[in-house]
C-alpha cells in the first residue's frame, strides 16, 4: 500500500492566448516566463511530484517563478491549463481537475486546507475569528451551536489565540495572530493535506519563529502532509524534508532538503544558497 | 564473516561550481564494506574526502559515480547513491543515523527536545521520548541542570554530546560519525568511547571518522586510507 496522498504530473498554468512557441521560447534559459511572441504568462509549466502522508514539501523561488500558481491551483482558486492532480483519500483516489465544481468545493472544504500570505485572502474580516471557524466548521458535518463554538474556541487555543479574543474581529488583530486564525480555520476540518503560502513573509522574526514552531507541531500531533511555498531558505530548512526548485515557471530541481541547500545543482540553486544570509 | 550492512564501491564526487565554471573533486575511487558491530574508520588527510564519503552515504551530496549499498532491516540492498528520495527519507527516520561535527539546532528548544526529535519523528510518545533522551544525556554526563535549557550557550564539548545523543537515541543499524570527540575533554572522551564500544556490541555498524589516531587504533576494526582526489586540469586562467 501507498503512502502517497498527492501525484501531480505536467501540471501547467498559462495566462493569455497562448501561441504554439510559449513553452519553447519561456523559462530559465530565456530568462522570463513571459512568452514574446504572444504576451502569454506561463505561470508554471511541467510540474511533477508525489508528496506523501505526513510529509512537508517546500517549493522555494522567487517572484514569478510559479510556486503560488502551482499551489493555487491545487486548491483549485485557479484553473489548470494542462496537466493531472491524484488525491488519495480514504483508499478511493480522486482525479482532482475531472470533479464538478461542487465536488472541488467539497474537497476543498473539508480535505484541503489553505493559509495565505495575506490574511484577507484566507478570512472574512466582516465577522468575528471564531466566525470565520465556525464557517468551515459548518460546511463540514458540525451543526449544533454550542458544539461549533467550543470546536472553534479550542481551535484558537491550539494556535495560541485566547479564548478570549474569538469574538472579536480579525481586523482588530496583529498580523501574527490572523496568521494564527487562518491556520486555526485551516485546520477546523482536521484536513489531511494543507497548504502554506509565504505564511510568515512579513512578519517579525519572533513572530515567524513562533508561528513555525506552531506549524511544525501540528505536523507532529495530526501528522498533516503539507505544501510550504516561499522564498526563504530558513523557512524551508526547518520545515521541508523535500524541496522543489522553481525558476521562470519551471521546476528546475528538486531533492532531500539538506542536499538542495549544501549540494544544489543548478545554477540559480547555487547563487540562491550562495546569498543566504 | 557476517555479510556488510554497507558497501560503498567506487564512489566519487565532483561539485560542478556554475558561477565560476570549476569542477571541485571531494573524494574518488572510495571503495570500502562496513559490517554489522564493527567500526570502519577512515583516515587521511584534510581534503581527501572523509566528510565527503559520510555525506554521499546520509545523500546530503548527490554522488557523482560508484554505487552505495545498503542492505535494509528487511534483507533488500538498497542504492543510497540512487535511491527515491522518499526512501532515502524513510531510511534516515529508522535506519541510518549521521552524528555531524557541529550541533545544528533550533535555539529555543531544549537540550532534551532536541535530542528526543529523532524519537518524536518516529512517533514515540512525548513523555517516553523524553525520558529516554534524560537517560543518554545522564550517560554521556550531560549535567542535570542543562537539559531544560537550550544548548545555545552550552560549552563546546556539551553541544558535541549533546549531538551525539541526538545521533544514538534512534539506535539505528548503520551510524555514520565525523569526528564525534573532536572538542571533548580525556575524561569525556573516555565515556563516549566507552559508549561506541556498547554500540558495537549490540550490533551497530559504523562508519567513523577520528580526530586522533589512537581512537582510530582503539575503535576501529578496518581502516580505510583515502588519498585527495587528483584536480581536474584546467586550461591556465589568465592573470589580467
Amino acid at each position: 500500500m501507498s503512502n502517497k496522498i498527492l501525484s501531480v504530473r505536467g501540471l501547467s498554468r498559462i495566462h493569455g492566448v497562448q501561441c504554439p512557441l510559449c513553452i519553447s521560447s519561456t523559462g530559465p534559459e530565456h530568462d522570463t516566463n513571459m512568452c514574446p511572441h504572444c504576451g502569454s504568462v506561463v505561470a508554471a509549466h511541467d510540474v511533477n511530484f508525489d508528496l506523501y502522508r505526513g510529509e512537508i514539501l517546500g517549493i522555494i523561488g522567487e517572484s514569478g517563478s510559479g510556486k503560488s500558481s502551482t499551489v493555487k491551483t491545487l486548491y483549485f482558486d485557479e484553473a489548470p491549463t494542462a496537466g493531472s492532480a491524484t488525491f488519495y483519500d480514504g483508499g478511493m483516489q480522486h482525479d482532482m481537475f475531472a470533479l464538478n465544481a461542487a465536488q472541488q468545493r467539497s474537497m476543498r472544504n473539508k480535505r484541503f486546507g489553505m493559509v495565505y500570505q495575506n490574511p484577507h485572502l484566507g478570512l472574512n474580516f466582516q465577522i468575528s475569528a471564531g466566525g470565520n471557524i465556525a464557517e468551515r466548521l459548518l460546511m463540514s458535518d458540525l451543526k449544533h451551536y454550542g458544539e461549533i463554538r467550543t470546536r472553534a474556541g479550542d481551535l484558537l487555543v491550539r494556535t495560541e489565540v485566547a479564548r478570549a479574543r474569538m469574538d472579536q474581529n480579525p481586523k482588530t488583530f496583529s498580523g501574527g495572530m490572523q496568521q494564527r486564525v487562518q491556520i486555526a480555520k485551516a485546520l477546523a476540518t482536521q484536513p489531511p493535506l494543507l497548504f502554506l503560502d509565504e505564511v510568515t513573509t512579513g512578519l517579525d522574526l519572533s513572530v515567524q519563529a513562533a508561528i513555525l514552531d506552531l506549524i511544525l507541531e501540528i505536523q507532529h500531533e495530526l501528522g498533516t502532509a503539507m505544501i510550504v511555498v516561499t522564498h526563504d531558505l530558513g523557512v524551508i530548512r526547518l520545515l521541508a524534508g523535500r524541496t522543489l526548485v522553481m525558476k521562470h515557471g519551471r521546476v528546475i530541481e528538486s531533492g532531500l532538503t539538506d542536499q538542495i541547500l549544501e549540494d544544489p545543482q543548478h545554477a540559480y540553486t547555487q547563487r540562491l544558497v550562495a546569498s543566504a544570509l | 564473516m557476517n555479510t556488510a550492512l554497507l558497501d560503498i564501491q567506487n564512489y566519487a564526487k565532483t561539485f560542478h561550481l556554475h558561477e565560476r565554471d570549476k569542477f571541485i573533486p571531494s573524494a574518488s575511487h572510495v571503495n570500502l564494506s562496513v559490517y554489522p558491530g564493527k567500526l570502519t574508520a577512515l583516515i587521511g588527510p584534510t581534503g581527501a574526502g572523509k566528510s565527503s564519503v559520510l555525506k554521499g552515504v546520509y545523500r546530503t551530496y548527490l554522488p557523482s559515480a560508484g554505487h552505495i549499498l545498503f542492505r535494509t532491516a528487511a534483507g533488500e540492498i538498497v542504492d543510497l547513491a540512487q535511491a527515491d528520495e522518499h526512501r532515502i527519507l524513510e531510511l534516515r527516520k529508522t535506519e541510518i543515523g549521521f552524528v555531524t561535527q557541529f550541533l545544528h539546532c533550533l535555539p529555543r528548544k531544549s537540550a532534551l527536545d532536541v535530542v528526543a526529535e529523532p524519537l518524536f519523528a518516529r512517533g514515540v510518545p512525548t513523555e517516553e521520548a523524553r525520558g529516554r533522551a534524560a537517560d543518554l544525556l545522564a550517560q554521556l554526563a550531560v549535567p542535570a541542570h542543562l537539559w531544560n535549557v537550550p544548548p545555545a550557550t552550552f560549552s563546546g564539548g556539551e553541544k558535541q554530546r549533546v549531538n551525539l545523543a541526538r545521533g544514538l537515541i534512534a539506535q539505528p543499524r548503520l551510524l555514520l560519525l565525523d569526528e564525534p570527540t573532536a572538542s571533548l575533554d580525556p575524561a569525556t572522551t573516555e565515556r563516549v568511547v566507552a559508549h561506541i564500544e556498547t554500540l558495537k556490541d549490540t550490533g551497530i555498524a559504523m562508519l567513523a571518522i577520528f580526530h586522533h589516531p589512537d581512537l582510530v587504533k582503539r575503535l576501529a576494526d578496518d581502516v580505510i586510507e583515502l588519498s585527495p582526489p587528483v584536480a581536474i586540469v584546467e586550461p591556465e586562467e589568465e592573470i589580467a
